[in-house]
C-alpha cells in the first residue's frame, strides 16, 4: 500500500510540474483535471470516501468545465475583436 | 542518509503536501499568465487539504462510517479533518469561479492574459 | 541628550522616518513597469503602442537584452531572484517543521484527542447518522455549514454582477453574446444527444441518491449537488437553452437558490423562536440506518444539495453567455 501511495504522490508532483511547464493553456487544464482525479484516489487511500466523491465531482468535473468555458469565452472575445478590426 | 529515508517513510504525505504547496506558490509568483496563476492557487488549496487529511489518518483503521453498530474509537479514523476539508473543497471552487470571472472582465478590457502587458496598458492610460 | 545631526536632511534616517509616516514611497518611480511608447495622443500612437507591446510579448526573453526599458528588466531580474529565494526558504522551513511532526498514521498523535472520541462514540446515538462526518458537519456544526452555504450564494451573486448581460436594456451586447454562443457550441450534434439521452437520467438519479443517502453512506449535499449540476450542464450542452428553459429557467433557479438558503436558516434556528430550550431536532434521531432517520439532517442535506447544484449551474450559464 505504501508503494502504491508513493507512486500516486509522484504522479501528483509530476502533474503539478506539468501544469507549470506546458505551453498550451488547454493542455495545462487537462493536466489539472488528471491531478484532481489522482487526488481523489489518494483520498480513498487516506480512508475518506466523502472527500473522494466530492473531489471527483467538484474538482475534476465542475472546475475543469469552468476552466474550459473560460478559455472558450476568451477565444470568442478575441475572434470578435479581430472581425471588428477587419470591418474597419 | 538514514535520516532522509526515515523521514520519507514516516512523513511521505506531509512532504508531498509541502512540495505541492511550493509548486503552486512558484506558479503564483513566476507565471505571467492569469489562468495559470489560478491553477497554481488551486494546487495550493489541494496541498493544504492533503496535509489536513493526512493528519487525521490512523494506520489500520477504517473510514468513519459505523458498521454493525460498533462505536469504538479504536476502529475509526479521526472524522474532524474530513469534515473541515469537505466544505473547503466546495468553497475553493467558488473562489476560482470568481477569479475566472474577473479574468474574463480583464480580457474584455485589455485583450491579453499577460499580467505585465495589462500593467503596462494601465500605466499608459494613467499617463 | 543627543545632538541634532547636521547631515540629517536627505539622510537615510530622514527617509526612514518619512516612510514610517507614510509620506515617502521608496519604490515609487523606480521599480515600476513603464509604458514604452512616446507620449502623443490619438489613435495612431495607440496602434504603435499596441505593436510595441506585441513585440515585447514575442521577444519576451530578449526584451531586456535589447534594452527597450532597462528599469523594467532590472526589476524583473530582482523579482525573479527574490521569488526563488523566498521559495527555497519556504521549502526548507516547511520540511524542517514537518520533521518534528508526529508520524503519519500514528494513533497517539495530538490531533486524535477527546473531541474526535466524543464524535465517534456519541455521534450515532445523538444524531442518528451512520456516517459520522455528516453527523458532524450537519448536526453538531450546522451553523458552520450555514456559513459555507452563504459563501456559495455570495460567490454566485458576485459572478452575476461581473458577467451578467441584460437582455432587455442592452440588446446589442446580448446579440453579440448570442452570436458567439452559436458559433462555438454546435447544436443538434447527434452523437452528443444520444449519449446525453442515456447519461443525463443516470447522472441525475445518482446525484439524488447521493444527496438522500448522505447520512447513511459517503456523500451528502455538497457532492450530490455537484453531480446533479453536471447532469444539468450536460443536458444544456447537448440540447441548448431553448429546451432547457422548459423546466429550468431563470426564475426557477433563483427561487430554488434563495429558497434553499432561507429554509436552511429556518431549519437550524427554529429553536430560537420556541424559547431556545433545545439543540436537538424536532424529529429526534430515529432508528439509525433507515432512510427517514437522523431528524433534520436529511432535509438539511437536500437544501445544501439544491444550493450547490443551482450555484454551479448559474456559474456555467453566466460564463457561457451572461445569463441563464
Amino acid at each position: 500500500m505504501i508503494t502504491f501511495s508513493m507512486v500516486l504522490i509522484v504522479f501528483l508532483i509530476i502533474c503539478a510540474l506539468g501544469v507549470s511547464f506546458s505551453r498550451d493553456l488547454l493542455i495545462s487544464i487537462a493536466i489539472y483535471m488528471a491531478f484532481s482525479l489522482i487526488m481523489s484516489i489518494n483520498w480513498l487511500i487516506l480512508e475518506s470516501p466523502d472527500l473522494a466523491i466530492t473531489e471527483a465531482a467538484v474538482g475534476a468535473g465542475v472546475t475543469s468545465i469552468l476552466f474550459f468555458i473560460t478559455l472558450k469565452k476568451i477565444h470568442s472575445i478575441r475572434t470578435t475583436a479581430e472581425e471588428e478590426k477587419k470591418d474597419e | 542518509m538514514d535520516v532522509i529515508i526515515n523521514m520519507l517513510r514516516n512523513h511521505y504525505q506531509d512532504i508531498a503536501a509541502v512540495f505541492l504547496f511550493v509548486i503552486g506558490m512558484t506558479n503564483l509568483l513566476l507565471q505571467q499568465n492569469l489562468i495559470k496563476k489560478i491553477i497554481g492557487l488551486d494546487i495550493m488549496d489541494s496541498a493544504i487539504y492533503l496535509f489536513l487529511a493526512s493528519k487525521g489518518y490512523i494506520a489500520g483503521r477504517t473510514a468513519p462510517i459505523v458498521v454493525d453498530g460498533i462505536t469504538d474509537v479504536e476502529r475509526y479514523i479521526n472524522p474532524i479533518p474530513a469534515g473541515l476539508v469537505l466544505t473547503g473543497i466546495v468553497v475553493s471552487v467558488s473562489v476560482s469561479a470568481l477569479m475566472m470571472a474577473l479574468t474574463i472582465c480583464l480580457y474584455r478590457e485589455y485583450h491579453t492574459l499577460n499580467l505585465d502587458e495589462i500593467m503596462m496598458k494601465i500605466r499608459k492610460e494613467e499617463d | 541628550m543627543s545632538k541634532p545631526n547636521p547631515n540629517y536632511k536627505g539622510s537615510f534616517w530622514e527617509h526612514l522616518a518619512k516612510w514610517l509616516r507614510g509620506e515617502y514611497d521608496p519604490v515609487k518611480g523606480r521599480l515600476e513597469t513603464k509604458a514604452v511608447a512616446k507620449k502623443t495622443a490619438g489613435k495612431e500612437e495607440m496602434q504603435s503602442f499596441d505593436q510595441s507591446i506585441q513585440k515585447i510579448g514575442k521577444y519576451d526573453m530578449r526584451m531586456f537584452e535589447e534594452g527597450i526599458d532597462r528599469q523594467v528588466g532590472r526589476y524583473r531580474v530582482v523579482y525573479r531572484i527574490l521569488s526563488v529565494v523566498t521559495v527555497v526558504f519556504l521549502i526548507s522551513l516547511l520540511l524542517w517543521t514537518v520533521s518534528y511532526m508526529p508520524n503519519f498514521g500514528d494513533p497517539n498523535a495530538p490531533t486524535n484527542n477527546e473531541v474526535s472520541q466524543r464524535y465517534i462514540e456519541k455521534g450515532m446515538e445523538e444524531m442518528g447518522t451512520v456516517n459520522i462526518v455528516t453527523g458532524m458537519i450537519l448536526g453538531y456544526r450546522a451553523f458552520d455549514t450555514f456559513g459555507e452555504t452563504c459563501v456559495l450564494f455570495v460567490a454566485s451573486c458576485c459572478v452575476l454582477f461581473l458577467l451578467r448581460v441584460d437582455r432587455e436594456d442592452d440588446p446589442q451586447s446580448a446579440a453579440v453574446e448570442e452570436m458567439n454562443d452559436r458559433h462555438f457550441e454546435p447544436r443538434n450534434d447527434t452523437i452528443l444527444q444520444k449519449v446525453a439521452n442515456f447519461l443525463v437520467p443516470l447522472i441525475l438519479i445518482f446525484g439524488i441518491y447521493v444527496v438522500l443517502n448522505g447520512h447513511l453512506s459517503p456523500g451528502g449535499g455538497f457532492s450530490g449537488g455537484a453531480i446533479m449540476a453536471s447532469g444539468a450542464i450536460l443536458y444544456l450542452t447537448a440540447y441548448g437553452f431553448k429546451k432547457t428553459h422548459r423546466f429550468l429557467n431563470e426564475k426557477v433557479v433563483d427561487a430554488m437558490k434563495a429558497g434553499a438558503l432561507i429554509l436552511y436558516s429556518f431549519a437550524i434556528t427554529y429553536f430560537l423562536y420556541t424559547g431556545a430550550n433545545q439543540l436537538h431536532s424536532i424529529f429526534g434521531p430515529g432508528t439509525p440506518g433507515n432512510i427517514l432517520s437522523a431528524g433534520l439532517i436529511v432535509f438539511l442535506n437536500i437544501f445544501v444539495g439544491v444550493e450547490v447544484a443551482c450555484t454551479m449551474y448559474t456559474f456555467y450559464t453566466l460564463f457561457r453567455r451572461g445569463g441563464i
